[in-house]
């Protein structure tokens, strides 16, 4: 699984990532973790409000700070 | 962190009653909040109702609870109303507009969307790459922070409506116009090039689509909770100076200097304004106290615009997606609409 935390690099983004690195630790799954801070990728990706979250190249979520069981449950959403 | 609604009961009915708990003990606390200062101060601690330093003491604890209590309220209104709207769906109605009409639309799309300046880069990409045109983007990028939620609810409760629909309407004037001018000034070529290059990829996820009420709840009070951690020092440094202002500054100085008759109180207003960077609600109590001392409206207006519509770190994140010349002409235009507004108003309203 292939994660990407998309954000300019704020206080938000940075909680995004630690909310997906745990959700990650405790689902056990094999995935890789990327921040991405260009602001030119962000926009390719159609999002507009910072944080997103993206799997596998596909955004799952925009706009808001997720708590790290709500990751969780959108991760396993994917990976089923 | 675990959601709050792990917490609360799993019926209906029991989260409308959790709910309304909640909502009968912010009230009871915002009532309690003067006579329980008074009490402590003056009763328990036996300080002098008359001294200079206990009314300032009493002024900033009194203050800080205040204005805490009234922004959990207005962020969590405002975020649960807003949740049904989002950026997509503003760009999505943007799309075909032409200048001119577009701005106005633009304006007020501004104001229901919800927005937060650190995501003006994205949003600036998105709107302009979706072909929405240049001045019509700045419309609804000024809007955003200059009318926002916060000033509203604020001025609503602290000044009464009269003057928080002449901040609002000055606020939509000055998007609309400053949008429409950058516009008419043909200044696409002060664009970073790669935002016309970007293409964009993948469908466009709709942030408000699919949520139940209470990921609507969860998601408002999480707001709360981020916005106050957020903005609490400037909250505190903000109530400080309205305290100081409010016990220590004689009311002759600012009549003296920037008094209803002084010529230059609107553009030193705007001076100061424009570098400092605060929230809304950092400088509430600042405005407030220094209505008291008798500073003209127009002039506090001005003032609160200059400082939540333009800051240094929004112009350090646009500057990834504008040249210089650009942000120039921006903050110029932007800053000259509000010094206006400022002459106008205190034209208008007389002292």
């Amino acid at each position: 699984m292939e994660i990407k935390v998309l954000g300019s690099g704020c206080t938000n983004c940075q909680n995004l990532e630690k909310a997906a690195r745990e959700a990650v630790a405790s689902l056990g799954v094999d995935a890789t973790i990327e921040h991405v801070t260009d602001p030119a990728e962000i926009a390719a990706y159609g999002v507009m409000r910072t944080p997103a979250l993206v799997v596998d190249d596909d955004v799952v979520m925009s706009g808001r700070v997720p708590t790290t069981q709500t990751v969780r449950e959108l991760l396993v959403a994917r990976s089923s | 962190m675990s959601t709050l609604l792990e917490h609360l009961p799993g019926t209906r009915r029991g989260r409308g009653l959790a709910l309304l708990a909640g909502a009968l003990l912010w009230f009871g606390l915002y009532q309690l909040n003067e006579h329980v200062w008074d009490w402590l101060l003056y009763g328990a601690f036996g300080l002098d109702a008359d001294s200079r330093v206990t009314e300032t003491v009493h002024f900033f604890v009194y203050d800080t609870v205040k204005i805490v209590l009234l922004l959990t309220v207005i962020i969590f209104a405002v975020t649960f109303l807003r949740s049904y709207m989002s950026v997509e769906r503003t760009r999505q109605i943007l799309g075909g507009k032409r200048e001119g009409f577009g701005n106005v639309i633009a304006a007020g799309l501004g104001v229901v969307t919800p927005f937060c300046s650190c995501s003006a880069v994205p949003a600036f990409i998105g709107f302009v790459a979706a072909g929405v045109p240049l001045g019509v983007t700045f419309s609804f990028l000024i809007a955003s922070p200059l009318v926002n939620e916060i000033a509203i609810g604020m001025l609503l409760t602290l000044f009464g409506w009269q003057v928080t629909v002449v901040y609002v309407g000055a606020g939509l004037v000055i998007a609309i116009s400053a949008g429409w001018v950058i516009g008419r000034l043909r200044l696409e070529r002060f664009v970073e090039p790669f935002v016309f290059e970007t293409t964009l990829r993948g469908k466009v996820v709709d942030p408000s689509a699919g949520l139940t009420f209470d990921d609507r709840v969860q998601m408002s009070v999480e707001e709360v909770a981020s916005i106050l951690r957020k903005i609490w020092p400037y909250l505190l440094v903000g109530i400080g100076l309205g305290a100081v202002i409010h016990g220590w500054v004689p009311t002759e100085f600012f009549t003296t200097y920037a008094g209803p008759g002084s010529s230059f109180g609107v553009l030193v207003a705007v001076g100061i304004g424009v570098p400092l960077y605060s929230n809304a609600a950092g400088i509430m109590p600042m405005v407030q106290a220094l209505y008291e001392k008798g500073l003209p409206m127009g002039t506090l207006l001005a003032f609160m615009m200059s400082v939540v519509a333009l800051s240094l770190p929004e112009l350090i994140l646009l500057r990834r997606v504008l040249r210089p010349p650009l942000l120039v002409a921006f903050v110029a235009v932007v800053a000259t609409g509000i010094v206006a507004v400022g002459y106008l108003f205190n034209a208008l309203l007389g002292t």
